[in-house]
Parts: C-alpha cells; structure tokens; sequence
C-alpha cells in the first residue's frame, strides 16, 4: 500500500509498470487517473488546497478499509495539491487483486471516498475570475451503494 | 486552548488559516456561536453551518460533538477531492 499526496507530478507509466509487481496471486490491476478538465473553456488552472496530516490519515483509512473489504493485494493512491494547468494528471488510484471485479469495485469505492472524504477543495481560476468548486449532491449519494 | 483551522472559501473569508482560540465552549456549535459574535467576517463564515464541516484533531466529526480534550478544531465546505 502506497499513498502520496504532492505538489509534484507524477509518472504515471512507472508508478504503473511497478505496481503490483512481484506477487503471483495478482490477476488484475486496475488504474484511474483523473485529470484538470476545462468545461467552460475560461479556466486556466485549478487549484488544490488540502489538510495536511488529515489528507494522509484520511486516505489512510480508506485504502485500509478497501484493501481489507476485496482482499486486495496491494494499492496505491497518489493525489495532487498545489496549482494545477488543463491536462495535468490531479491524481490516480491503483488496484491489484485476484480478480478483476474486485479490483474494480475497489478502485470506484476509493474514487468514490477520496471525492467526499479526503480534505482536499478545488478552486478554479478562469480569466474572468476565480470560484470555489462546490461538493456535488451526487458525489454525497454515490457513497451510500457501498 | 484550541488551535482553529480554517480552510477554503472559510478561510478567505475570516481571513485567517489559523488561530489559537481560548474558550470554555463544552461543544463545537458552542465554540461557533463565540466566534459568531466575535465579528462579521466571522458571521459571514459561519452563517450557515450545513454548508460546513468539521474535523475534531483531524477527524470528521458533528457540530454536536463535544471538545473536551480536543487540540485542533478545523471548519471548511464539503470536500471536493478526486
């Protein structure tokens, strides 16, 4: 279990290439990576503030209780903070498990938990000004199918 | 002594990341209703409590919840992380 959070970015191909390695009861690794997109075509960059010491503990507790829920052999969450251009990699999760429903679900439940329940805000920056993203209602209710 | 952190659009608008606050509040809707009535920028933060959150030494927790032997109280909106 490895978990980052960085202003830096992060190699995706290696994190990737090294994960999950050296184990033989791994069937399948599943990877997302969640990148800045620009709906309204004005943004320039996204910032994210986080919780030092709490986003480390918070995500902790959630990859621990996705790695004990699917018996997963390993994971891996790296999250971004700091300021972020259109394109840029923000985060990525990472399952191993015997089989891929299991690495699946694990890395929804994660995705899921790490929107609602990692200390982290995103606040964009477009030429005509500056906005806090708002928690989406949906965000909230898609934590109660697990 | 409590240390408050503040974060996000709470933070702009107190104007502060952190403070240490000295208070005899028995919960966190306490410890609120004191900062309230401090100033307005305080107000303005706290106007709406549904549209905050609270973590008590770093754990998600209610606006209920007491603060005997807590450190560290931190108010910021829902999370958006992912």
């Amino acid at each position: 279990m490895k978990i980052s959070v960085q202003s830096a970015p992060f190699d995706f191909a290696a994190e990737t290439a090294s994960f999950g390695q050296g184990r033989d009861d791994v069937g399948a690794v599943v990877t997302f990576t969640g990148v800045v997109r620009d709906d309204s075509g004005d943004l320039e960059a996204l910032e994210l503030e986080h919780y030092p010491g709490m986003t480390e503990a918070a995500i902790g507790k959630i990859t621990e209780q996705a790695m004990a829920r699917w018996q997963l052999a390993d994971a891996l969450v790296i999250h971004r903070h700091g300021r972020l251009a259109v394109g840029e990699p923000i985060m990525m999760v990472a399952t191993a498990a015997r089989h891929r429903v299991a690495a699946f679900e694990a890395a929804e439940f994660l995705m899921d938990y790490l929107k609602s329940r990692a200390p982290f805000w995103k606040k964009e920056h477009m030429r005509s000004g500056t906005a806090w993203v708002a928690a989406k209602e949906a965000d909230e209710d898609a934590l109660n199918r697990w | 002594m409590v240390e408050v952190l503040y974060f996000a659009w709470v933070r702009e608008r107190i104007g502060l990341a952190r403070e240490q606050v000295e208070t005899e509040a028995k919960t966190v809707a306490d410890l609120v209703a004191e900062l309230s009535a401090r100033e307005p920028r305080y107000e303005a933060a706290f106007a709406d409590t549904s549209a905050l959150r609270v973590a008590l030494d770093q754990e998600l927790s209610e606006f209920s919840d007491p603060l005997a032997g807590v450190r560290e109280v931190a108010f910021f909106p829902p999370m958006t992380g992912g």
